[in-house]
């Protein structure tokens, strides 16, 4: 799949005040989480994707209502991006009977059918297989709509990543696969990992998944050519893989840096951190504009919080419920 | 309790049963699937499944990849999106490579995602013996999955029960592990032609007795059936109860009878180390007060590998002769050195000869 490299100011493609509000909301939630994590009000891990949201938003902004999303556990940024409830989101954080899961699941397991976001799993590649089965109940019942797996780069050496590519490519499903190569397993970086770290597209297409690795994590350029894909997929061309380098700027799992832990330096980070899409997209708004978004944004940041706060824990008796479905 | 066998005069084998319960209900529902290795070959899954992809298509119907993970996780993906996905593995030991979704997602997705999905989701499994199965074509670890909240766990013996449970099973909105017994294939019995669902939860009372209970457990108790036959050469009378669904337990069926007889003997057609019948006797005495708790003793595999030569494969499993010395022995403390004379009608009748 060849690609050529055009300035995002010239993408012409996107509604870049939408994209500005996807991508500026999610890293105001989770600057939010981080902040209130030390108060031990959120009663969940947080694996947070700040730095990684240009995935999520590029590939959910090339999907419809109606497609579906599964995700990792490291997740908040792709529920988001495909419509999940903010308020439902927040409240799964603190435990609460509002939230998501009804304060079951926490924040690795963040669901949302009614968007379509379809839950996550803390067993990294677990959701991978999910998403070949959900779009093979698509295909079957003869339905448009698509599925996008999103996974990170340590899923790529699980078995079951492999068999469910095999699968979905025996099948031609309605699949997008989405691998967010961070470059770390929790702290173990891919090149100690793989023996050919850049071989993850190389793979796929071995098995019979067009694939392609993006350069860096331009959300226009992803947007343009997920687009691209949903496209073909819509129309039955089959799955297809995207590799997607990014960067966690913050520790695995917890609100912190963690680039004085000996594992990775500032300086790796630095050129994602300069080249940070909240900020690239921000400043091709008219800043009106762009004052106006982020308003509505901390307000409902501001809402979701006191929602999360303000709702109460889940009865005793919903420690039965939901054992057995009726 | 005991649930109501209805009259039948049509006899058919436990595999043939097996197989019009799949054909019934995916002509009843559309969002019914089947799919496993091999299911749609010459051999069929021993005729469990022959003669459906024929009629319901290669959609509904297929041989899959040799990927039990990702199509136990397919499986899971479809019915969270509406379908009702039965996969099948001709052993059960296969299953080991699919402990992942079935014990991290399918037994704990309804809950952890707050009621927000459900997985129906059947997964049939076949539990061998004899012809030289050994170490990994024999294994019962319907065990594994009783421990599990979310999971049910399915092993019925009689081929009336394996109609009415696996319909039961596909309907049911929870992931059931449905144990079959590759001997029980052969078994035959009266099963009725209409389509109808013997609800999960219920153990059956095969065979009524007032000197000893024995619950026998999938195959076990085509052997308590016939150690009850032996028993009752010293005059022993033995009431047999098959548990057909593991989890949940119907303990009250259980509990009632060996209130009665005040002996429970549990035969497993597994380890008993951890097993089914660890927890079978410890939910019929726990709690009870000194001197109103029935005896108790359990029989299981040898705690050994399953080897392949036949004489020592014979002494892994327990069988009616065994059977029949431990009660008449340990139970009714009788004569240790007794042991039923073996007869032709109480043994294994072995239909195959192999390559399978």
């Amino acid at each position: 799949m060849a690609l050529e490299t055009r300035p995002t100011s010239e993408a012409g493609i996107a509604d870049l005040s939408h994209l500005f509000r996807s991508l500026y909301r999610i890293r105001r939630v989770e600057e939010e989480v981080a902040r209130i994590y030390p108060s031990d009000k959120i009663k969940s891990p947080i694996h947070l994707s700040i730095g990684q949201e240009a995935i999520a938003v590029g590939v959910c902004d090339a999907l419809e209502p109606h497609d579906v999303v599964f995700g990792t556990y490291r997740g908040h940024a792709t529920y988001l991006a495909k419509g999940g409830d903010l308020k439902g989101l927040t409240a799964e954080l603190y435990g609460k009977a509002t939230g998501s899961a009804r304060g079951k699941g926490g924040s690795m397991h963040l669901i949302d059918p009614a968007h379509h976001v379809m839950g996550s799993s803390a067993v990294v590649s677990t959701t991978i297989s999910h998403a070949a089965g959900y779009a093979y109940a698509l295909k079957l019942r003869r339905s448009d709509a698509i599925v996008a797996s999103f996974f990170g780069d340590g899923a790529t050496e699980e078995g079951a990543f492999y068999e469910a590519l095999n699968f979905a490519a025996l099948r031609q499903l309605p699949i997008l696969f989405i691998c967010e190569n961070n470059g770390y397993a929790v702290h173990t970086p891919i090149r100690v990992r793989q023996a050919r770290p850049d071989g993850i597209v190389d793979r796929a297409e071995a098995i019979g998944v067009p694939s392609y690795r993006f350069q860096n994590d331009d959300v226009l350029t992803i947007l343009r050519e997920v687009r691209s894909a949903v496209a073909g997929i819509r129309g039955g061309s089959g799955p297809r893989l995207f590799e997607c380098p990014t960067y966690r700027w913050k520790e695995h799992v917890g609100p912190n840096e963690d680039y004085d832990a000996g594992y990775r330096t500032y300086e790796e980070a630095r050129p994602w951190v300069e080249r940070d899409q909240v900020v690239m997209i921000g400043q091709t708004l008219e800043p009106s504009l762009r004052a106006a978004i982020e308003s509505d944004v901390e307000a409902e940041v501001r809402e979701a919080f006191e929602f999360a706060e303000a709702s109460p824990f889940p009865d005793p008796g919903e420690l039965w419920t939901h054992v057995y479905a009726d | 309790m005991q649930t109501e066998v209805r009259p039948s005069t049509r006899t058919l084998t436990y595999g043939d049963a097996l197989a019009e319960a799949t054909a019934q209900e995916m002509a009843r529902d559309d969002s019914v699937i089947i799919f496993g290795i091999g299911l749609d070959d010459h051999k069929a899954i021993f005729g469990t499944t022959r003669g459906l992809a024929e009629r319901f298509g290669p959609e509904r119907v297929f041989d899959t990849p040799l990927s039990e993970d990702a199509m136990t996780g397919v499986a899971i993906g479809a019915a969270m999106a509406g379908l009702r996905p039965v996969h099948v593995h001709i052993r059960q030991d296969f299953l080991l490579l699919a402990m992942n979704q079935l014990i991290n997602i399918a037994a704990k997705a309804h809950y952890m995602y707050g009621g927000g999905v459900q997985v129906p989701l059947v997964v049939r499994s076949v539990v061998g013996k004899s012809w030289g199965q050994g170490a990994q074509h024999s294994q019962a670890l319907h065990s594994l999955f009783m421990h599990v909240p979310g999971l049910k766990v399915v092993a019925p013996t009689t081929p009336y029960d394996a109609k009415g449970c696996l319909v039961a099973s596909i309907r049911d909105n929870n992931p059931v592990m449905f144990m079959e017994h590759r001997l029980l294939h052969y078994e035959k019995g009266f099963v009725d032609e209409d389509i109808y669902s013997v609800p999960l939860g219920k153990a059956r009372v095969l065979a009524e007795g007032n000197d000893v209970t024995l619950v026998g457990i999938s195959y076990m108790a085509v052997e308590c059936m016939r150690a009850r036959v032996y028993l009752q050469q010293r005059g022993i009378s033995a009431e047999v109860i098959d548990p057909v669904t593991l989890s949940p337990l119907d303990m009250e069926t259980i509990r009632r009878s060996a209130a009665k007889t005040g002996k429970l003997l549990v035969v497993d057609c597994g380890w008993t180390m951890c097993g089914a019948s660890a927890e079978i006797l410890a939910q019929a005495t726990e709690g009870m007060q000194p001197g109103t708790a029935p005896g108790v003793w359990r029989m299981g595999f040898a705690p050994t590998t399953c080897p392949t030569s036949p004489g020592l494969e014979e002494l892994f499993y327990p069988n009616g002769r065994t059977i029949a010395s431990m009660v008449n022995a340990n139970c009714l403390g009788g004569d240790p050195d007794w042991t039923p004379r073996e007869e032709d009608h109480l043994t294994d009748k072995i239909v195959f000869k192999g390559p399978f």
